[in-house]
């Protein structure tokens, strides 16, 4: 279907199923249950699963195919951005312009930065990536943010105010981002017994972007051109020997990857018109790498999985306090109840990033494959189980060697 | 007709002369070995054939238009292809992969942005690919990942990748260097057979005295950067200018 | 005139710690080829190591003292700290005003011990590893290393004086014979400067006269024939990097002085740290301390009124600007020599 072979076609579709029914899904506890606080049904969350799966997948195929590690992805995030905040500001609340934009914005600041760094490879091209998103950042945080020149808003943020031009809005369109009228805050609220569901415009708009463009990264993971990029990452000196110019289709690829930044980064201004430096600090930068790592580099799945498995426990870790953890170990005796307490204590709320960090390392470490090869080791240790229960079963009947 | 002519080449390293004027002609379909004693700049002369060295003077002629400043994937696009001292394939991809990649090359060029396109729809080129894989008995592992290879189906399968281009002249760079007896005799009959098979033309660089004369037409002798002698096996065998050099030095 | 070498005395101070900081991973690269990107978080450790040991020294104990009255006509809670109760008031007293300086003592066992345990239980791993993961398990542990300190320090910046006797500036303008007042220098920066200038003359006067040295400028040339001449390498690398760090968290502790330390200072160095060595030539140390002061002067002068009205926020991204340029003209960098860690 689509050009796709069969498992392929079966992977977009569980994809498409998935993200279609997330409201249910992810809200699996009623309401007002003690587990509710596990649910991740909420438009804000589900938005940003979304979201930082497009950024996650648009990395991946950088980094995937062609193991070039890009420290300064947030940058194009950060840019794509501001492009849709301005699109606000001087056309109208419309998010199609303002995505289209941050889209194209971020495809030609990826190429300048893309060509720059691309003349090194390995460590230099890292450290050089990283040295650009730290530049766009001090940019946009102050450079670009004087009275003579004010296109960041600087500290405050870019957002847009009563007195900007906004050319193309109707008198009657909606006051916030919309799709033609539709605002991407309109939330449906359905009820079902103690269980309650939402299904959100905005939502729901990203995630027809993210099948699209994951629908893109599949054709191009199985066209000529991912296997040219895959070939990057294998040997480039083959590559060159056999009449292939390697430079090109890595900067297509940091290209490709930079649009997918920016078309998150347009769309997490569509669900809140606003635009702020710190989503081009390093630390974004990280983020989606380790997604992306944790997930499973290189494969279809991988980022997605990272991205929603990162958000969801970022948006769990940071709820748990000391009280939440009191009410769960309130079973055991006083005195070490408060010890686990203590000893959790500084790994959520606020603890989240050490979490995260140990996180990082720990996949690293243990399982350079990411969720996906964990998947599969599990898979084949319960294959190998059974063939190995097999084995012992016609072991009695046949005379071993 | 010569189709590679080297004319004048000198090259330095800092105070160390790697190439003195060396010339050199290798006649269209034949099989042309540049053997000589380690340092004599086979290698030099090699790289500077193939876009990875510049050399100081001297011009590299390849049918008649100049290599010399072009990048290695320019000079591949000419029609020179090489083959590795130690086999450079993508360990990666699949064996299949790996053969398709110079396919691709050869029809699209230096760079194409075919993203949207399914390897499985370009019908005329996986089935040359196949072709090959036939011709180099590795049908059976086309699904295999080039790394898990063997060492002597690692060089079948880089010498299957540089074939797959039809390319007019092929450089061998020491093809049999650290390989057993028996995948030096298999690497032998496959390039045989191909000379016999293809209008193509060879130019080996080589150690081993057992593949050069097994193979070769001409034989260009190289001792201290500078060519001291060409000629037919026969006479090279004979020569006492080589035994000294060369020859007698390893007897 | 006097301008122009007021701002290149501003520029060495952050030159320093640049010089410091890329000198201890150019160390590291070269010999270990390991891309640290844990070594911001070891400067900032150092710098911690001041923290604590102040703070250490400030532990007090509560007397009351009958004698004397607060405002309210209670008696009187006099803080004493202990080190002013074991020592008497006066060594005491002093004691704690040269805390940063003793810091140094306190600072490098347990430096050359993180040093030391990063290695072994970390990194020692990684060295057979793709570069990329080297670079991703590093960055996981800058986050977690600074986590930490943040989870016990607090994410504000905590001042660290320096001693009474180096506070305070002097008029180094008259000294050399400008008009008075022209150049007002502040004393710390002067001592950091030459703490900076001693421990980057120790390291490379380490490397070129001691026969230790010499083995592993020999392993930064060429890793593999050193090995094969049967020196065991490894535990040499080993204390390379405890130098490494060593010299990274010295840089740190002195640093405290010129700006408080925060949780995330070291990620600030860092990132400018690696453009530094990028500008002066991978693998190569001398590079790295040209580039570091070199870039600090600039940024001194893009800081100048002058240049930040004429381009807004110059100072800010200048030295990737430079970075830039550098790496368009001259590829290699400054000082990098052709072959040396080209990947």
């Amino acid at each position: 279907m689509l050009g796709l072979n069969k498992k392929d076609t079966s992977l977009l579709i569980i994809v498409g199923l998935l993200t279609l029914l997330a409201p249910f899904i992810l809200n699996p506890f009623p309401e007002g249950s003690a587990m509710a606080q596990f649910n991740a049904g909420y438009p804000d969350l589900m938005q940003r699963f979304v979201i930082f799966g497009i950024f996650a997948i648009g990395f991946n195929i950088l980094f995937g195919l062609t193991g070039y590690l890009s420290f300064g992805h947030a940058a194009f995030l950060g840019v794509g951005s501001y492009s849709a905040v301005w699109m606000f500001k001087l056309l109208s609340y419309n998010v199609i312009p303002a995505i289209a934009l941050s889209v194209v914005v971020a495809g030609l600041f990826s190429l300048l930065i893309g060509f720059v760094s691309l003349r090194r490879s390995g460590i230099y091209f890292s450290i050089l990536t990283l040295a650009f998103a730290q530049m766009s950042f001090a940019l946009a945080y102050s450079v670009l943010s004087n009275p003579k020149f004010n296109l960041t808003n600087g500290e405050t943020g870019l957002q847009v105010y009563a007195d900007d031009p906004q050319i193309l809005q109707g008198a009657n369109s909606p006051d916030l981002p919309h799709l033609f009228g539709l605002p991407m805050r309109a939330t449906y609220t359905m009820d079902v017994g103690a269980w309650s569901f939402d299904f959100n415009a905005g939502y729901y708009l990203c995630a027809v972007v993210m099948m699209v463009v994951f629908y893109l990264a599949i054709r191009i993971f199985r066209s000529p051109f991912g296997m040219m990029l895959r070939a990057v990452k294998s040997n480039q000196q083959r590559m060159n020997y056999t009449g292939l110019n390697s430079k090109p289709y890595t900067l297509a690829a940091f290209v490709i990857s930079g649009m997918y930044a920016g078309l998150a980064g347009g769309l997490m201004a569509a669900m809140d018109p606003l635009a702020g430096a710190e989503r081009m600090q390093w630390t974004a930068s990280g983020e989606v790498v380790l997604m992306t790592i944790l997930g499973g580099t290189g494969t279809l799945i991988g980022p997605i999985l990272g991205a929603g498995f990162i958000k969801y426990f970022e948006n769990i870790f940071s709820k748990i306090n000391d009280n939440v953890l009191h009410s769960w170990f309130a079973f055991l005796p006083d005195g070490l109840e408060d010890a686990v307490v203590f000893l959790i204590h500084p790994f959520i709320g606020k603890g989240w990033h050490l979490t995260l960090g140990i996180l990082f390392m720990l996949v690293v470490i243990y399982l350079p494959g990411g969720l996906v090869e964990g998947g599969q080791r599990m898979l084949n240790w319960f294959k190998n189980k059974k063939t190995a229960t097999d084995d012992t079963k016609s072991g009695k009947t046949e005379p071993a060697e | 007709m010569a189709i590679l002519r080297v004319k004048d080449v000198s090259k330095r390293f800092g105070g160390l002369k790697a190439l003195t004027d060396v010339n050199l002609s290798v006649e269209e379909n034949s099989v042309h070995a540049i053997i000589g004693p380690n340092g004599a700049g086979k290698s030099t002369l090699l790289n500077c054939l193939v876009g990875k060295l510049m050399p100081d003077t001297g011009t590299v002629l390849f049918d008649n238009a100049s290599v010399l400043g072009l990048e290695p994937y320019q000079i591949n696009q000419m029609g020179i292809s090489r083959v590795f001292q130690t086999p450079e394939i993508f360990g990666e991809l699949t064996v299949m992969e790996n053969m398709l990649i110079p396919i691709f090359a050869m029809r699209d060029g230096a760079f194409r942005m075919h993203a949207y396109e399914t390897i499985a729809n370009e019908k005329t080129i996986v089935e040359q690919a196949e072709s090959v894989l036939e011709e180099m008995n590795m049908a059976d592992k086309r699904q295999m990942h080039a790394a898990a290879l063997s060492r002597g189906d690692k060089r079948r399968l880089e010498i299957g990748m540089c074939l797959s281009q039809n390319p007019r002249l092929l450089l061998l760079d020491e093809p049999t260097a650290g390989m057993a007896r028996a995948d030096t005799n298999n690497t032998i009959d496959l390039l045989k057979q191909i000379k016999d098979e293809r209008d193509i033309t060879i130019a080996i660089i080589e150690h081993d005295m057992h593949v050069v004369f097994s193979l070769a037409e001409r034989i260009t002798v190289l001792a201290q950067g500078t060519p001291l002698v060409e000629d037919t096996p026969e006479n090279i065998r004979g020569n006492p200018k080589v035994r000294e050099a060369y020859l007698g030095e390893a007897a | 005139m006097d301008a122009i070498l007021l701002q290149i005395l501003n520029g060495l101070d952050k030159g320093s710690a640049y010089a410091l900081i890329a000198l201890g991973l150019t160390l590291i690269f070269g010999t270990l080829g390991v891309v640290n990107f844990a070594h911001g978080a070891l400067f900032m450790i150092g710098a911690f190591c001041a923290v604590t040991l102040q703070k250490l020294m400030n532990l007090s104990f509560e007397v009351v003292d009958e004698s004397q009255q607060d405002f309210l006509g209670n008696p009187l809670k006099v803080e004493t700290p202990y080190v002013e109760a074991w020592f008497g008031p006066e060594v005491g007293a002093a004691i704690i005003d040269w805390s940063v300086p003793l810091a140094i003592l306190f600072a490098i066992p347990i430096m050359l011990l993180v040093g030391y345990v990063m290695e072994r239980g970390l990194i020692k791993y990684f060295y057979k590893r793709p570069h990329a993961d080297q670079i991703l398990v590093t960055f996981g542990l800058a986050i977690v290393l600074q986590e930490i300190v943040k989870y016990f320090f607090g994410a504000n910046p905590i001042q660290t004086p320096p001693p009474d006797a180096l506070s305070g500036s002097i008029d180094l303008g008259v000294m050399v014979g400008f008009d008075p007042n022209a150049i007002i220098y502040p004393i710390w920066r002067l001592v950091y400067f030459g703490f900076a200038v001693a421990i980057i003359g120790a390291v490379f006067s380490f490397l070129q006269f001691t026969t230790f040295g010499m083995v592993v400028r020999a392993g930064m040339a060429d890793r593999e024939t050193v090995g094969l001449l049967g020196i065991n390498i490894d535990r040499r690398f080993t204390i390379m990097f405890g130098i490494a760090a060593a010299v990274a968290g010295l840089a740190g502790v002195m640093y405290g002085p010129l700006n408080p330390p925060n949780y995330h200072m070291g990620m600030d160095f860092l990132v400018l740290s690696f453009v530094v060595v990028v500008v002066g030539g991978m693998g190569s140390l001398p590079g790295a301390v040209l580039a570091g002061f070199l870039l600090g002067i600039l940024e001194s002068f893009a800081s100048t009124t002058w240049a930040t009205t004429t381009i807004p926020g110059i100072n800010q991204i200048i030295i990737y600007l430079v970075a830039i340029i550098v790496l368009l003209t001259r590829p290699r960098g400054l000082m990098g020599r052709k072959g040396v860690m080209e990947e």
